[in-house]
Formats: C-alpha cells, sequence, structure tokens
C-alpha cells in the first residue's frame, strides 16, 4: 500500500477553505486553556464544543471512531487510572476489595478522560482539514519561516511515503533471501534492525539524489517567489472567533461553577 | 533560445578517488544542437551532465581540472539556465500536485507570480499532460512522471535540456511519450539539448549529433549519428564499450527449451499486493516446467510484479490455487506462502529489480555464502562445493573480500543473481533483470539464464525487453488490464 503523507483525505466543505494559520491558531488557543486546568467542566465545555463542530469536518461516526479510536481508548484508561488512585475523598461509590471509587476520585478520572479528548480534538481537526502544501506556503509568506527548512521539511514528507512502500519491497525481498519472520524473538529483532539499516541506506540514497534534482530547479539560489498567495478570509474571521469563543466559554463555565483547578497553582 | 556549451579540457574527480570520473573533455556545443551523449558504464557521462546542471559542488565535493562554461559562465552560476530530469521518476518529484510542481523551479527562479501560471500552463501543454493542477502527483504512471518532470524545468525556460537517461525505467509507450514531448519541446523553444542513454534507437533519429566518450579520458568519436552509429570503426568501437548501437544485438547462445517436470501450477490464481487489497489481477491459469522461461509482459502497473512475488511464494494469493508439484514440494507442502524460509530458497529464488534490497552482509563471500550456511545450513564441504564453482562462473572470484554496496551496476546484477543460486532452486524468478543495462551486462545475464535453463531450471522474467524474451525462448504470457494470457510460441 502506498502511503501519500503529502496529499492525506481532506473532508468536509468549509474548513479546508481557511488558512492554516487561523486553523492553528484556534486550536492552540483551545488546547492551551484545556491544559491549563484540570477539571470536568472547562475539558467537558471543549469537548460539547467541539463534538457540535464536528459535522463540519463531513466523516462518517465510522470513519471518525477509525480514526481516533487509540485516543478513546487512552482517555477510557486514564481516567479509569486516575479514578482508581486518586485521593479517596468524598462519598464512596464503588468498593471491592482493594478496588474502591469514591465521589472525588470519580470526578478527578472523569476531568483527565475529557480533558484527554479535547486535547487530542483540535488536532485532529486541524490535520483533517488542511493540507500540508497549504500550512507551508502559509509559514513561508505570513511567518517569514525559512524557505529552505519549510520546503525542506515538504520535500522530505514526500519521501516518508515513498519510504513505507520501500520497507514493505525490502521485507519482501530479504524474505526471498532467505531472511524470515520466523525465529526466536532476538532473530527477529536482528532482522528487523538488518532491514531497518537496508532502508535508511535506501532513504539516504533518495535523500541525495532529490536534493540533486531540487539544486538542479534553483532551490536554495537566492530570493524565491511564491506561486501560490496564502490568503485570508471571512472564514478565517469565524474560525479565529469560534475558536476564541470555546476558549473564553470554557474558563468561564469552569470559573462560576467553581471548578477551575489551575495546574499551577 | 539555445545555450551554448564549451569545455576545454574539462574534468570532475570525485573526493578521495584516485580515477578522474570524467576528464580531457575538449567540447564545443552550439545554440540549439541536439547532442546523444554515449560511453561505457563508468565513462562519466552522467558526471558530465551534472557538471554543465552546476550541481557537482565545491571544491568540497570534488575536484576540478579545466573549464567548461554554458552561455558563456560557470554553470553553477547559469542556474536556471539548464535544466536536468534524471532517471528515476519518483526521486526528483519534490511536491503533491502536478501544478505546484511545474511552478517550484520558476518560484526558486524570483519569477512574478502572475507570470508563473501561464508557464505552467504552457509547459504542461508543451509535454501533453493533461491532467487538472491539483492532480496528485503519486498517482501518475511512470511515464507519466517523466513528462511531469520534463515540464517541471520547462517553466523555469532553460536554454539547454540534460536528460540523464530519462526513459530507462519506463515502459515501451512511456519511452515513446517521453521522447516525443522532448522533441516537440525542442522545436518550440529550440533550446540545446544533451541526453545520455543506454539506448540508442529511440534517440538515433531526434539528435543532430553523437558524442562518445572514452572511458580513459577524452572523447572515443564525435559527429552525425549516421556517421559515428554506422561507420565501422567507431560502430565496432561502441559495441566493444556496452552501447546499444542500432540494429545490434550482442550475440548469444541458443536456448534449447526441453520442458521437464511439471513444478508449479496456478488455476483461477488471483494476486493482491496486500492481503486485503483488491485483487491487481485476475484468474491466471500458468504451468511452470523444468527447463524453460517464461517472461511475463505487460505495461507498467499491470500488476506484473504481484503476480511474480506470489510465484515466488513471497505474496499469499488473494484467490484461486497455487500448488507445488511433487517434484517441487519435496515433502515440504503445497503452498510456497507457506514454506519456512530454508524450504523457500532451495526451491524458487527471486531476485528483485534493485540488486541492493537483497544484500544482507559486508562482504561478496558473505553474500554468496548466506544462503547455503546460514538459511539451509549445509556443511561447509558443502557451501563450497555450491559457492566456489558459482563465484567463477559469474566472475566474482576477484571480488570477494570487496562490499556489495560498492560494486558496479553489472557486478550488483550478477552477484545478485548469484547469491539466488547459491542454494539450488529448481524455479528462479527475475523483476526487470535487464532495466538501465549496458550490452554487456545484458549478453552476460541472458548467457547465464541460458546455461541455467539447458540444466533444467524454470526461469520466470517480468521484463519489457522482447529482444530478451526471444533469446532465452521464453513462453510469453501477456498481462493486460487485469487478465493475463499466455501466447502461443511464435
Amino acid at each position: 500500500m502506498s502511503v501519500d503523507v503529502l496529499n492525506p483525505e481532506i473532508t468536509g466543505k468549509v474548513l479546508p477553505r481557511a488558512n492554516p494559520l487561523s486553523k492553528l491558531f484556534a486550536a492552540v488557543l483551545i488546547t492551551v486553556v484545556v491544559m491549563l486546568s484540570v477539571d470536568w467542566v472547562s475539558a467537558g465545555v471543549v469537548l460539547v464544543s467541539e463534538l457540535l463542530l464536528l459535522p463540519l469536518l463531513g466523516i462518517s461516526v465510522r470513519r471518525l471512531l477509525f480514526r481516533t479510536w487509540p485516543f478513546v481508548v487512552a482517555a477510557i484508561v486514564a481516567a479509569y487510572g486516575t479514578a482508581l488512585l486518586a485521593d479517596k475523598t468524598g462519598r464512596v461509590l464503588f468498593e471491592l476489595g482493594p478496588v474502591l471509587f469514591t465521589e472525588d476520585s470519580v470526578n478527578a478520572g472523569l476531568a483527565i478522560g475529557l480533558r484527554g479528548l479535547a486535547i487530542a480534538l483540535p488536532g485532529l481537526f486541524l490535520l483533517a482539514s488542511t493540507d500540508p502544501t497549504d500550512l507551508a506556503d502559509a509559514l513561508a509568506q505570513w511567518l517569514k519561516a525559512p524557505h529552505r527548512f519549510v520546503l525542506g521539511a515538504l520535500a522530505g514528507m514526500r519521501l516518508v511515503g515513498l519510504l513505507f512502500d520501500e520497507w514493505r519491497t525490502l521485507g519482501l525481498a530479504r524474505h526471498a533471501r532467505g531472511v524470515a519472520h520466523e525465529g526466536n524473538p532476538a532473530a527477529r529483532f536482528g532482522n528487523f534492525l538488518g532491514q531497518a539499516f537496508g532502508l535508511m541506506v535506501q532513504a539516504i540514497r533518495r535523500a541525495t539524489r532529490l536534493a540533486v534534482a531540487m539544486e538542479a530547479r534553483g532551490f536554495g539560489a537566492g530570493p524565491r517567489t511564491w506561486a501560490r498567495e496564502s490568503t485570508f478570509s471571512r472564514i478565517d474571521v469565524v474560525v479565529v472567533l469560534v475558536g476564541t469563543l470555546i476558549a473564553a466559554l470554557a474558563v468561564t463555565a469552569a470559573v462560576a461553577a467553581g471548578t477551575w483547578n489551575f495546574i499551577l497553582g | 533560445m539555445g545555450s551554448p556549451i564549451t569545455a576545454r579540457g574539462w574534468g570532475w574527480r570525485h573526493p578521495g578517488r584516485v580515477r578522474w570520473a570524467v576528464r580531457d573533455i575538449d567540447l564545443t556545443v552550439e545554440a540549439g544542437e541536439r547532442v546523444l551523449l554515449l560511453g561505457a558504464s563508468g565513462a562519466g557521462k552522467s558526471t558530465l551532465l551534472h557538471g554543465l546542471a552546476g550541481v557537482l559542488g565545491d571544491q568540497e565535493e570534488g575536484e576540478q581540472a579545466g573549464h567548461l562554461t554554458v552561455d558563456g559562465v560557470s554553470p553553477a552560476d547559469a542556474r536556471g539556465r539548464s535544466g536536468l530530469v534524471l532517471q528515476d521518476p519518483d526521486t526528483q518529484l519534490v511536491l503533491a500536485r502536478v501544478g505546484d510542481e511545474v511552478a517550484f523551479g520558476a518560484e526558486n527562479l524570483a519569477v512574478p507570480r502572475a507570470e508563473i501560471w501561464p508557464r505552467v500552463h504552457r509547459a504542461l501543454d508543451d509535454v501533453g499532460l493533461d491532467v487538472p493542477l491539483d492532480h496528485p502527483t503519486t498517482a501518475l504512471s511512470g511515464g507519466q512522471k517523466q513528462r511531469l518532470a520534463l515540464a517541471a524545468v520547462l517553466a523555469m525556460q532553460p536554454g539547454l535540456l540534460l536528460l540523464d537517461e530519462p526513459t530507462a525505467n519506463l515502459d515501451p509507450a512511456g519511452v515513446i511519450d517521453v521522447r516525443d514531448a522532448v522533441v516537440r519541446v525542442l522545436e518550440r523553444t529550440l533550446a540545446t539539448l544533451v541526453v545520455v542513454e543506454h539506448r540508442v534507437d529511440v534517440w538515433a533519429d531526434v539528435v543532430d549529433r553523437v558524442v562518445v566518450l572514452d572511458s580513459d579520458g577524452g572523447i572515443l568519436a564525435d559527429g552525425a549519428p549516421s556517421v559515428v552509429l554506422r561507420q565501422e570503426g567507431t560502430r565496432a568501437r561502441l559495441i566493444e564499450a556496452g552501447v546499444w548501437v542500432p540494429g545490434y544485438r550482442p550475440e548469444t547462445p541458443a536456448v534449447s527449451a526441453r520442458p521437464g517436470a511439471d513444478l508449479l501450477h496456478a488455476a483461477g490464481l488471483a494476486v493482491a499486493r496486500t492481503r486485503r487489497g483488491n485483487a491487481v489481477l485476475d484468474d491466471v491459469d500458468l504451468t511452470l516446467r523444468g527447463g524453460e522461461a517464461l517472461s511475463v509482459l505487460g505495461p507498467n502497473g499491470s500488476g506484473k510484479s504481484t503476480l511474480a512475488l506470489t510465484l515466488g511464494g513471497l505474496l499469499r494469493p488473494r484467490s484461486g490455487e497455487l500448488a507445488a508439484r511433487p517434484p517441487l514440494a519435496r515433502g515440504a507442502g503445497t503452498s510456497p506462502a507457506g514454506w519456512k524460509s530454508a524450504e523457500l530458497v532451495s526451491r524458487i529464488g527471486t531476485v528483485f529489480q534493485e540488486p541492493e534490497h537483497q544484500f544482507l552482509t559486508h562482504t561478496v563471500l558473505d553474500e554468496l555464502e548466506f544462503g547455503p550456511r546460514r538459511v539451509a545450513r549445509q556443511d561447509e564441504a558443502e557451501v563450497r562445493r555450491r559457492v566456489d564453482p558459482l563465484a567463477e562462473r559469474l566472475r566474482l572470484t576477484g571480488l570477494l573480500k570487496a562490499n556489495p554496496f560498492t560494486l558496479s551496476g553489472g557486478e550488483k546484477r550478477r552477484l545478485s543473481v548469484a547469491t539466488m543460486l547459491a542454494t539450488g532452486p529448481e524455479i528462479l524468478i527475475l523483476d526487470e533483470p535487464t532495466f538501465g543495462q549496458d550490452a554487456h551486462t545484458w549478453a552476460e545475464l541472458v548467457a547465464l539464464l541460458a546455461e541455467l535453463i539447458h540444466a533444467g531450471t524454470c526461469v520466470v522474467s517480468v521484463t519489457h525487453d522482447r529482444d530478451y524474451t526471444a533469446a532465452l525462448g521464453s513462453r510469453v504470457l501477456a498481462v493486460d488490464g487485469t487478465s493475463a494470457t499466455l501466447e502461443v510460441a511464435a
């Protein structure tokens, strides 16, 4: 299977049209606010807002779960672990041998779980709606990121996609030589290292060729222009406003409910 | 307008090497001339081309002798005046979308935005690539990728086009597409052309001039194609250098196929690249017998390689039957994909297109001994009995201490075949064994395989090479779309 890292599946209609920088701003703002406090109200407000906005991404619930299940599992595990280990204060809700849940420990677990999900989702919004090339354009044109770095990273990402194929071919090629996925764990690990080394050799070779091709096309010679103009539109105003609104709402609700629990405080 | 080239006693030596990659080059190419650059492997054709493109680097990256100019200035100062297209379609594309890829060079030359897009459309038009600007570059075929690479240098409006074996990795249809695109471009832009290519017949009618580099430095022959390629003296020297001269095919021993026992039988076989992926090829019916050759022919991307991997026991069939007959199975079960490594390597050997993918050790000798000793676990006497004659026959005895990665292209190819033969498989499968090979390596490979077939091995090749197929007296399995049909022997 070929993995095209630079052409991810972009879904939805509205968000892909927003400038990557405004999406980045909104995502970072929301993430920071959720990270500042461990409480279930601020995390819950953010999570509910995010869930309400999910239709904008235009992906089905099934695909969404497929893409996010590791986060969901991690959040549940974290919530359970916290509820199990947090200070056992407040009313006892459940007790069975050494397993003891109290009101406060369950609250703490809930906060950790919701917070994990609320932090993960803005990243999903950004990834699912942003083309890496657009992001590179925006970073270089608006934030004046050095073009050698931005375009080098972009070209590097393309190579990563090719290396997925290369890894598969290497595995088959080595299997044909009799290096197989059989034998004891040590032999398998040795085989893995050998294949990784082979991949590294090929990666360096390809990267060198790509660098020559880029240099031959005048890359890095001097000032350059940008064929694609990175622009902002009314959508970006809305994205930034909605992001700010969610962040503000989360803080206000948590403070009003008396649950705001500043991590450094 | 085309850019003129001058070279005066020019040479280049890579750092840490004793031998010059290329030297004593005296050459004048007029603006708009079209030059085919030939020479034996290692004669320095690519180095000269890279020198003209200005990408060889500065003193730290090598040592230069004499002078080389494009448009009267050093190539490194004439960035953008020349456009270089390389052999591998996958490692010269930079961006994700077709339009952006073409615009990249113009952006680097600081062409104003308003001027870039007309240039992009013009360039795509010139090479006849009719896809939307936001088409993913990864979704193109090899021939389309090479035409895209050509369009990408055209957008810089270069006066000099430099093509380094641009069609070596393509199927026959792709080769013609790329060649025709180049001709169209030259007619419009009047750019100077320097092209390096083993397969001379593709370019002989297109160029005005053939320049042959001498492996010992300097220029061996220089003149009109009709003169250089047909004159007795130069023709003989080109053949001696391993160049594919039109109308010449290296002599190879005749193969008398004497079909032996049935080895592997496929019925209604469907193959897929991944376990749950879509079948790329359906309904293949086939019997492989000892002492015969089979060529799998068809366009790139038609599932030929996947079929080869499946026949080689490296991929599981998607559906249908693939069964080893008793003379091949010898008690190891009927499904090749289910065999243990030691069982597989002594029954079926698969030689991959890129020899380096299969190198596992640090010396040629270890490489040859790996199969018999470490996989098949044979005793020392048996290992010697197999490896020593093999090294002798494939002319690897002088290289036994060398690192496989440092060998030449032809040597790597010989070694990769030898490593498979070391465990004595009944079936040998080769993926594109003749891609980019000069005539010497080609002839050597054909002779070796003919010998194997004569000795009772079954040789299966995925290839575009009709000459190779004919030289081995192969049966032909023609793959097209998702179906595969056995052609009746001609």
